[in-house]
């Protein structure tokens, strides 16, 4: 028993990782050592504040000569606009347009918080569950709270489904109902779980690569999954916005 | 060691849970791979269902991310 305690402590701290994969998601102060309170200005301030500087750089300075002509910043500005405007458009319908600003504004939030997390050294804020939970949770009240003031307890009809046999409604309405409470689960969980698991599993291979055998196949391997998670970073952010398109069209239209 | 047998469960149910993103890759392949065979039958119609296609990739993944969720769970907070 006393030498399997001591091969595995020993395993345990001459484990070959150079630094461990998940430290990039720790949350420090920016300044001084101290403890992490509700004020304090941590590496998530400082990215999320950079996050809406460069929204803020696209959308307001981008845009602020409104040419006709328009430079690169302004056509890449007109071009997040019509790609949002046409997917809430074509989701939740004419009416649906009314909701366009949240929808435009959470997607930005979050390709534009991915792609600077996917700066090296940088801190990705999606990835941690607290930021996305808030998102998600937001969403489902809002959307609850505007099925219940457009249509009253008619909304309800969102869990009965009239298209099914009456003898399969009731069963059908208790997993419709707890679809629809996992639902600010599943949206947040799926942000924060992609965004940390590429990151994560680039740092592995970051270690992999000063091991001298596999550093070659580790460096291949790290380019590979960056431009992999590029990919990611975008359509998570596309997927968390169309299905908060997806749960407004059923608070606005609950019949099916 | 001073882990004992319930840490010893929760790390190889950790492992466990995870078998379950394998169910979640062959349904985001199953989505995709129908996605595209029925776009290569009729292209014109393919654009116009990319947003469908992924609404339905977000759905099935969600059950594999539940499976990672059990298994951080295990990890980090048995």
């Amino acid at each position: 028993m006393a030498t399997e305690t001591h091969t595995t402590d020993a395993a345990a701290e001459g484990s070959s990782l150079v630094f461990h994969p998940m430290d990039q998601f720790i949350v420090k102060p920016l300044f001084g050592d101290g403890p992490v309170g509700i004020f304090t200005i941590t590496n998530v301030t400082l990215w999320m504040a950079l996050t809406i500087l460069g929204i803020f750089l696209l959308l307001v300075v981008g845009t602020s000569r409104r040419a006709v002509v328009p430079s690169r910043t302004q056509s890449i500005a007109e071009l997040a606009y019509g790609f949002v405007y046409k997917m809430v458009e074509d989701v939740t319908g004419k009416d649906g347009l009314r909701y366009f600003p949240y929808i435009m504004t959470l997607f930005l939030f979050i390709v534009f918080a991915n792609f600077l997390g996917l700066l090296p050294g940088a801190f990705t804020t999606t990835s941690h569950i607290a930021v996305t939970a808030v998102m998600a949770m937001a969403v489902f009240l809002s959307v609850t709270i505007i099925g219940f003031w457009k249509h009253g307890l008619g909304f309800l009809g969102v869990f009965w489904i009239s298209s099914a046999p009456l003898v399969l409604r009731p069963i059908l309405a208790i997993i419709e109902v707890i679809s629809y409470f996992v639902r600010p689960v599943s949206h947040s969980i799926r942000l924060a779980g992609n965004m940390m698991a590429g990151h994560a599993v680039i740092k592995v291979f970051a270690a992999f690569a000063a091991l001298l055998a596999i550093s070659p196949f580790a460096i291949v391997a790290i380019s590979a999954i960056y431009a992999l998670e590029v990919l990611v970073a975008f359509i998570q952010a596309y997927v968390f916005a169309i299905l908060t398109c997806v749960y407004l069209k059923d608070a606005l239209h609950p019949h099916h | 060691m001073e882990g004992d047998i319930v840490q010893m469960g929760a790390y190889i149910g950790a492992g466990l849970a995870c078998t379950g993103m394998g169910g979640a890759a062959v349904g985001v392949g199953h989505v995709v791979g129908n996605f595209l065979s029925g776009a290569l039958r009729n292209p014109s119609a393919a654009g116009g269902q990319t947003a469908t296609m992924f609404i339905g990739i977000a759905f099935s993944e969600a059950l594999g991310i539940f499976s990672f969720l059990v298994a951080l769970l295990l990890m980090f907070a048995v």
